[in-house]
């Protein structure tokens, strides 16, 4: 709070009782219950549920669809994050190098911002479709019999192709804004110190840039869990059977689909306890970055 | 000194390997914008040419004549079985949703984040704490639940259970908070010498202060709005609540189900989806680019 405030009794609350309404009903409530209902076994035509403590947690992990699904996960997370962040830095490098239309490719590397996951994955339905697809005619070329839907590791490829690209864009707009916060006098500095360019850039602009690269490390990791919900879904065309998913997709498809709310609500309470240490580990090296450099 | 001198003296032998390396930046950044830009490209030339020549060749490399056509079924001719799913039905509920939820987004959070800046509040830590703790878990874990007690307060097909159970969340009232706390003191000292009290004072000072936050904030929080997926899909279940987005899952079940799939219709309603949060960050980046990387300080 700012040292000169208004004292005033009743203006404040006034003003956060709608904040605090919605996050009540909408937040602390929902995530409450589900807390709540992963220690009950619903029963499946709804006459009402039983306790049985931590049995859905351990059927959990007990069962081998799940752990498939959250390698799955895993793999899914760090190829999404790597390549869309290694990808984006490149760009943001380049753009940041050029003068002659540097607007223009700005504009044109951003703009997929704005693109709703699941309409980038009808993008690629189209690019990989079965009949004419472009991008299956490609891999056909080279001998690679692409088939998106029915082969698991040709799906997986496709899913992280479009999550990839559907995330190149913000990372870039974070680097370009992280590689143009760095003062002249150090770029200038780094010239005469060091003639090649990729010496340059591995000395200095990417130590520099390690801050804004940690903390979209931490924005990509949690796209790639649960925004890519999109992608997913219409990939698969919303029928899971053999193909590839992500854990959220999972809490979704055994809680709505499968009607399994206390499974589905453990699910829910693993990946909070995730996103939970994610937030804490995040906020130790922010701590760290400011009281040691 | 020696340094210096020699230093100051490389750039002419190295001029051509300069050029050489510029035409590589400029070759990798087409190559970048390309792979970008492909699936757009694709998309537009399905949606141009008839569906048949699409299902026996695929896309090619000209623009076909039938978009005003495609754009005709697409916009007003229904895809579902009720006949209330037009493109502009959808439309007009994808504008609410984006709308409705920055306006709410907005004017929600900065009241609370008015109220825990500028107001001694006995409660204060602990309000603070509870707002924000709503940063960690995004609504996709919690979508069950959220769903049940939507359904319990019967919300469902409503744009109130569209909208507000998508706002609870503190990101806006974060943003706002870090913004009001970089405002200087000497603004509120000098308003309350002059008598003004904190109704006056938020409205006729920190509000115009705010505005290219403001807009920046409508600008992200319309593109997130339109483009929600998961909860407009369960929230949702009657044709005309639809919005183009959740439609799209629709789209995708009639290019299975025909005997010719009708994809230039699909794919100008992909298209239209596509448009409206593209255009906004296209025409308003310095704001939108500001207002997004600004949020993480």
């Amino acid at each position: 709070m700012k040292r000169a405030g208004f004292d005033s009794r009743w203006l404040p609350i006034l003003l956060l009782v709608p904040q605090l309404t919605i996050i009540a009903v909408f937040f602390y409530w929902p995530a409450v219950y589900a807390l709540k209902s992963s220690f009950f076994l619903q029963d499946p035509f709804g006459f009402g549920q039983t306790f049985v403590g931590l049995e859905n947690y351990t059927s959990l992990f007990d069962s081998s669809e799940y752990l498939k699904v959250a390698n799955f996960t895993v793999l899914f997370t760090v190829l999404v994050t790597f390549f869309s962040l290694a990808l984006a830095l490149l760009l943001a490098v380049k753009a940041d190098n050029v003068l002659r239309g540097a607007k223009t490719y700005r504009t044109l590397l951003m703009w997929v911002y704005a693109v709703a996951p699941p309409v980038a994955g009808f993008m690629g339905l189209l690019l990989f479709n079965q009949r004419w697809g472009p991008l299956m005619e490609l891999f056909g070329h080279f001998g690679w019999e692409f088939e998106m839907g029915a082969d698991y590791s040709d799906t997986a490829f496709a899913m992280i192709m479009i999550s990839i690209w559907k995330q190149v864009p913000v990372n870039f707009i974070f680097f370009l804004s992280g590689l143009q916060a760095i003062p002249k006098a150090v770029r200038e500095a780094a010239l005469i110190d060091n003639r090649s360019a990729s010496g340059r850039f591995w000395d200095v602009t990417f130590p520099l840039l390690a801050p804004t690269g940690f903390f979209l490390l931490i924005i990509n990791i949690t796209y790639a869990l649960f925004d890519t919900f999109g992608v997913i879904d219409t990939v698969v065309r919303g029928e899971p059977s053999n193909n590839p998913m992500t854990l959220v997709y999972k809490v979704y498809v055994d809680g709505f689909r499968g009607n399994d709310l206390g499974g589905s609500s453990a699910q829910s309470v693993i990946l909070m306890v995730l996103v939970l240490a994610l937030t804490v580990f995040q906020f130790r090296m922010v701590e760290r970055r400011i009281h040691y450099t | 000194m020696a340094d210096i001198t020699s230093s100051v003296a490389v750039p002419a032998p190295t001029r051509r390997r300069i050029r050489w390396s510029l035409i590589g930046d400029h070759a990798i950044l087409i190559a970048g914008s390309l792979f970008m830009l492909l699936p757009l490209l694709v998309l537009l030339q399905t949606a141009s040419t008839p569906d048949l020549e699409t299902m026996k060749n695929g896309p090619g490399l000209y623009f076909g004549d039938q978009l005003d056509d495609n754009f005709r079924k697409a916009m007003f001719e229904a895809s579902g079985f009720s006949g209330a799913n037009t493109g502009l039905s959808m439309l007009k509920n994808s504008l609410i949703l984006g709308l409705g939820f920055a306006f709410g987004k907005i004017v929600i959070g900065m009241m609370a984040a008015y109220a825990i800046v500028y107001f001694r509040l006995r409660f204060a830590t602990l309000a603070f704490w509870l707002i924000f703790t709503t940063l960690l878990l995004p609504l996709e874990v919690r979508i069950l639940p959220s769903y049940e007690i939507t359904q319990k307060l019967g919300l469902l097909n409503t744009y109130t259970g569209l909208i507000v159970p998508l706002i609870a969340s503190a990101t806006a009232t974060f943003f706002f908070r870090q913004f009001f706390r970089s405002v200087p003191e000497e603004l509120v000292e000098a308003a309350r010498i002059d008598g003004a009290g904190p109704v006056k004072f938020f409205i006729d000072i920190l509000v115009p202060l705010s505005q290219t936050m403001i807009a920046a904030m409508f600008i992200i929080m319309f593109v997130y709005g339109w483009n929600q997926y998961l909860w407009p899909t369960m929230i949702t279940t009657e044709e005309d609540m639809y919005t183009l987005v959740r439609g799209i899952k629709q789209i995708v079940q009639v290019l299975e189900g025909n005997e010719i799939p009708q994809y230039g219709r699909a794919n100008v309603l992909a298209i239209i989806s596509v448009i409206p949060p593209v255009a906004v960050v296209i025409f308003f980046q310095s704001w939108f680019v500001k207002g997004l990387t600004e949020s993480d300080k």
